[in-house]
């Protein structure tokens, strides 16, 4: 298994039964396949889904049945279509109990910057300002370091923030940590993974929690 | 109440420097017969607002190609490589707004509100550039205008005579604000319009009273 499907397949067991949840483009959208199916959680799409599901493959594609990264799915039953206000009134309304997304940089106070390196092409924010400030958990999936290898997981963000102290959980190969009030604190550790290393690769100080236990995924 | 035109006959209501809402995500439920007049006719220094954009072959991304855009106002534009260098040479100002922001600024135009408030994007570029922090009750909240059109142009699965839509899926998404929020209000039907009567009122997504003009779209197929 690659770090990002043990990445993903961790994410998948965020979840508890009823709640609505986004997953964000990449190797959280990845999650979806590692569901448990006995929990059943209705995922939004920005473009007005709520219940998204698997498309069948033997099936033509509607392009109003597609995600909101333009990938077909289907609706499960019990499923909704919504209109763009509603679909985004049940981001910012609370209604949301969970959002998972990637990140170029998180900080030790849970700000997020997800949608613009400086100097870079403004690309827009589309939903992810809504989902980090509306949803009630901020979950974030991501590879702990850059493809340069440097820490991702800073003291300070210095890209343009998606939110302002947003973000709940970070959830890595190597570990996930809870942002608390008083900082970062590390409460799983990937297999074979030592403290040494993890610390070596965050540039943000954290705490161990008491209850640090192993990071396993189904 | 609606009156049925012919495409380029309803386009020709839309004026140079029209602020235009252009409904669709991804160009899926952007009308494309509407889009291929517009270029056609060539009205200039149009105001676009629409999510994305798409990109220069699919949805308002090709009036940005075409050089009809000198405002877009939108959410995301990763699709359209050529709009940051038009950007950088001042041949287009580029508004963005986040998503939800974008969807509440249209109906707060629609449905007679000052404004939206709003805790998104706080703290961000947004507010730096395109918002103002107010502070209500002890509580921070980004203000932003109505985003009102004097053209929504939308495409819909089905109407009668009357102008009533319905959307098919998520081809509803922001068309069905957009069709409270502009002086004059153009949908491109993709079936056969129906005679009044023909669709139940409660499937009805946006009533006939505030649609203007129906132009008869190429027909039901959604599947690509």
């Amino acid at each position: 298994m690659n770090s990002k499907e043990f990445i993903a397949r961790r994410v998948a067991r965020e979840f508890k039964s009823g709640d609505l949840a986004n997953l964000g483009a990449g190797i959280p959208g990845q999650a979806a396949k590692y569901l448990d199916p006995a929990v059943k959680v209705y995922l939004h799409a920005e473009n007005g889904i709520v219940g998204a599901g698997p498309w069948p493959a033997d099936e033509p594609i509607d392009v109003f049945s597609t995600d909101a990264s333009e990938n077909p799915v289907s609706i499960v039953p019990g499923g909704a279509i919504v209109d763009s206000c509603t679909s985004f009134g049940l981001i910012r309304g609370g209604h949301l109990q969970t959002t998972v997304l990637g990140a170029m940089q998180v900080d030790m106070e849970g700000n997020l910057a997800n949608w613009l390196v400086p100097g870079g092409k403004m690309a827009g924010m589309g939903g992810a300002m809504d989902l980090v400030c509306g949803a009630k958990r901020v979950v974030i999936a991501m590879e702990h370091c850059a493809k340069d290898g440097s820490p991702k997981i800073l003291r300070k963000c210095t890209f343009p923030l998606t939110g302002l102290r947003v973000v709940t959980s970070i959830i890595t190969e190597l570990g996930y940590f809870d942002v608390t009030p008083d900082g970062l604190v590390l409460k799983e550790i990937a297999p074979g993974v030592t403290l040494e290393e993890i610390t070596r690769k965050t540039e943000a100080p954290f705490a161990v929690s008491p209850t640090l236990s192993e990071m396993t995924v189904d | 109440m609606a009156s049925i035109y012919e495409l380029d006959q309803a386009v020709r209501l839309i004026r140079d420097g029209d602020t235009v809402l252009a409904g669709g995500f991804y160009g899926n439920g952007t009308p494309a017969l509407i889009v291929d007049e517009l270029i056609r006719q060539g009205q200039k220094n149009l105001t676009i607002a629409n999510n994305d954009g798409n990109t220069t072959e699919k949805g308002v991304g090709r009036l940005i190609a075409s050089g009809q855009v000198k405002k877009f106002i939108c959410s995301w534009c990763g699709r359209l490589g050529i709009l940051p260098q038009l950007v950088d040479e001042g041949k287009i100002e580029l508004e963005l707004c986040p998503q939800g922001t974008f969807a509440e600024r249209i109906r707060a135009a629609g449905f007679g509100l000052g404004g939206v408030l709003t805790p998104t994007g706080l703290g961000t570029i947004v507010e730096e550039k395109w918002a103002e922090r107010v502070t209500l009750n002890g509580r921070d909240w980004l203000y932003h205008a109505p985003l009102k059109g004097n053209v929504a142009i939308v495409e819909a699965d089905r109407a009668d005579t009357e102008g009533n839509l319905v959307f098919h899926l998520t081809q509803r998404a922001f068309s069905q604000v957009m069709c409270f929020a502009a002086d004059l209000v153009i949908a491109e039907i993709n079936r056969p319009i129906e005679p009044a009567g023909n669709i139940d009122p409660q499937d009805v997504h946006v009533p006939g009273v505030v649609v203007d003009i129906l132009v008869q779209g190429k027909g039901g197929n959604h599947e690509q």
